[in-house]
């Protein structure tokens, strides 16, 4: 087994609450990304026996949505909000700095393994543009000042 | 001190008699059920327990008028009310949290700060439906509102407002706290069902309505966490109260999310029909635009709702005055633009939204985003041909109005009004291969 006990309880424990097996995939999901920063088809196959719903299903379901990929990324994930509130105030800029500061292309991961940047849609912070999140962390209101320090104490940290 | 920084008028609400939502909301311990209490919270739930039939508290919020505030408007009493009586399923309720729609970022707010004003508007919008397990569906990426949320439900559960036998009443009532997994078209009501029921995202036919037939085939009531937040105070002070604000069909108060070229972007709750010119303009509020530029157009309603031009924002911000002008009041998200984006430059950004947030079920939207996108793009790089408008044209013409849901229409809307409302720039663009105005917005 790739999910630990500790995220095999959990699944159970969300899975106990839903009148049906089925709904229990996202939360399920979830907390497989959690631990592990992706989700595979290994890791639907170990979902499929804790929740008891067909792996074809949890298959079905993970392909849709953009936060179960299927690839391990950085330590830090930094998603930038390019759509068009935080495009306004300069999102696409911050985008270049961010490509500049880390020495890659957007979608890209460092060699180091640190960082992967993307640009996402719209993550509901249109009036504290523009922002940024790190894994699960919102950045808002940015400046370069502020990106700076940001990434330095990431740094520093790992 | 707030996990967002966002700025808000809580100062304003907290002296002003009828604004009600963002009262407390920059009391940093608002979030804790003792200081919510404090405030008068979860006692509107104990009227309804004690003394309120399920059709009075239907009644009362028809009173209203409350619309729906994710977007649609649909009148929330009204949509209640559809629930079949005789039905003997389980029926739920299901509280949309799945804030995405471009230039909205209202309920993040209450969620974060004022989480159990949430769950007081779910649990007695719960028991106007013979509701006894409610879900709130919070967007994926949201994981701070999905903490304050659960952090809330186990308060809630503790001090008895949720669970078995409440406060004595005999009602039960659970609570699950869902998140999804990063697809805007999850805040469409029946994509929202689905992606609970552990499928794809992917919108339903209707009929059935949900109110009938909808989560697990059960009646179903889908809100938005704004329109639930609203129900404790109309039950306090009554539908009359609620119905007495705003203008004569759009009641109440709305929280609005400002974004853009202005000096004070920030989530602002006014009464309906506020004037938007003053939002935008107003010291109190937008304070003008931003480096004193000029304004050449607003998004009224979020990324799906048509383009004002800066003749037409001396406007009502309600249902009907902006249908007026051609526009709608859609989840309230006021995008501010100046004189310095290029009208293909935003619409880039919108139409690359829209295609990849198609859920790909119905064939127009799912191909029609796609067709727009690469027309668009290519007019963006210089590659515009003659004809590429009424090809857009075209495009849009096909998808609008034949889709099952409405993310079809929401890509057309905007697309149609930028075209009529500068049709110079778009023929500029092709004719010169470039863009008539420079676009080039520098972060700080």
């Amino acid at each position: 087994m790739i999910l630990t006990e500790t995220s095999v309880e959990e699944i159970k424990e969300k899975a106990a609450k839903y009148p049906r097996r089925k709904s229990a995939i996202l939360p399920a999901l979830t907390v497989a990304y959690r631990q592990l920063g992706y989700v595979d088809e290994e890791i639907y196959r170990e979902v499929s026996k804790v929740i008891g719903v067909p792996n074809v299903e949890i298959a079905e379901a993970a392909t849709f949505y953009t936060m179960f990929p299927k690839k391990p990324r950085g330590k830090y994930l930094i998603q930038v909000c390019h759509n068009i509130s935080c495009a306004l105030l300069g999102a696409d800029s911050l985008i270049s700095y961010l490509e500049e500061k880390l020495g890659i292309n957007k979608g890209e991961t460092t060699e180091d393994n640190l960082f992967t940047l993307i640009s996402v849609e719209c993550l509901g912070s249109c009036s504290t543009a523009p922002m940024m999140q790190i894994n699960h962390d919102f950045h808002e209101n940015l400046t370069r000042d502020k990106v700076d320090k940001i990434l330095a104490g990431l740094k520093a940290k790992a | 001190m707030f996990y967002s920084p966002v700025i808000t008028n809580a100062a304003e609400a907290a002296g002003h008699k009828d604004l009600h939502l963002f009262k407390y909301i920059e009391d940093p311990q608002q979030h804790k059920i003792e200081t919510y209490e404090a405030h008068g919270g979860y006692k509107a739930w104990k009227k309804v327990l004690k003394g309120m039939s399920a059709d009075q508290v239907i009644e009362e919020v028809k009173k209203s008028g409350l619309r729906g505030r994710g977007g649609a408007g649909f009148p929330t009493g009204m949509k209640w009310g559809f629930v079949p009586k005789a039905s003997t399923k389980p029926r739920y309720l299901c509280c949309n949290a799945d804030e995405s729609e471009p230039g909205t970022c209202k309920d993040r707010v209450l969620m974060e700060r004022d989480p159990h004003g949430v769950i007081e508007g779910m649990a007695i919008s719960a028991y106007a439906i013979d509701c006894h397990l409610m879900f709130i569906y919070i967007r994926g990426e949201f994981d701070h509102c999905r903490e304050r949320m659960e952090q809330a439900m186990d308060e809630a559960y503790a001090r008895g407002h949720l669970g078995k036998n409440i406060n004595g009443s005999g009602y039960d009532l659970e609570m699950i706290v869902h998140t999804g997994g990063g697809a805007y078209i999850c805040g469409e009501e029946t994509a929202l069902l689905n992606s609970i029921e552990g499928e794809r995202g992917m919108s339903r036919m209707r009929p059935p309505f949900p109110a009938i037939e909808g989560l697990y085939a059960c009646p179903t009531i889908v809100n938005n966490v704004e329109s639930l937040a609203s129900v404790p105070h109309i039950i306090n002070r009554g539908g009359d109260w609620y119905a007495s604000l705003g203008t004569e069909k759009s009641k109440g108060t709305k929280i609005f999310s400002l974004s853009g070229h202005v000096k004070r972007p920030g989530n602002y709750e006014v009464e309906m029909g506020f004037n938007l010119k003053k939002l935008i303009f107003d010291p109190e509020y937008g304070g003008g635009m931003l480096d004193d530029k000029k304004l050449k157009g607003v998004i009224p309603g979020g990324a799906s709702t048509p383009f004002l031009t800066p003749d037409m924002i001396d406007v009502g911000l309600d249902y009907e005055a902006l249908q007026t002008v051609g526009s709608m009041l859609g989840s309230g998200a006021i995008i501010v633009i100046n004189e310095d984006a290029c009208i293909v430059w935003v619409i880039k950004k919108l139409i690359h939204f829209f295609r990849h947030e198609s859920c790909g079920k119905c064939t127009p939207c799912r191909e029609g985003t796609g067709w727009l996108e690469k027309i668009i793009n290519r007019i963006e790089l210089g590659q515009g041909q003659p004809g590429d408008i009424e090809k857009i044209e075209d495009v849009c013409g096909n998808i609008l109005g034949r889709t099952i849901c409405p993310l079809g229409d929401a890509a057309v809307m905007p697309i149609q009004s930028a075209i009529k409302q500068w049709r110079d720039e778009w023929l500029y663009h092709i004719e010169h291969k470039k863009c008539m105005v420079k676009t080039n917005f520098e972060f700080k």
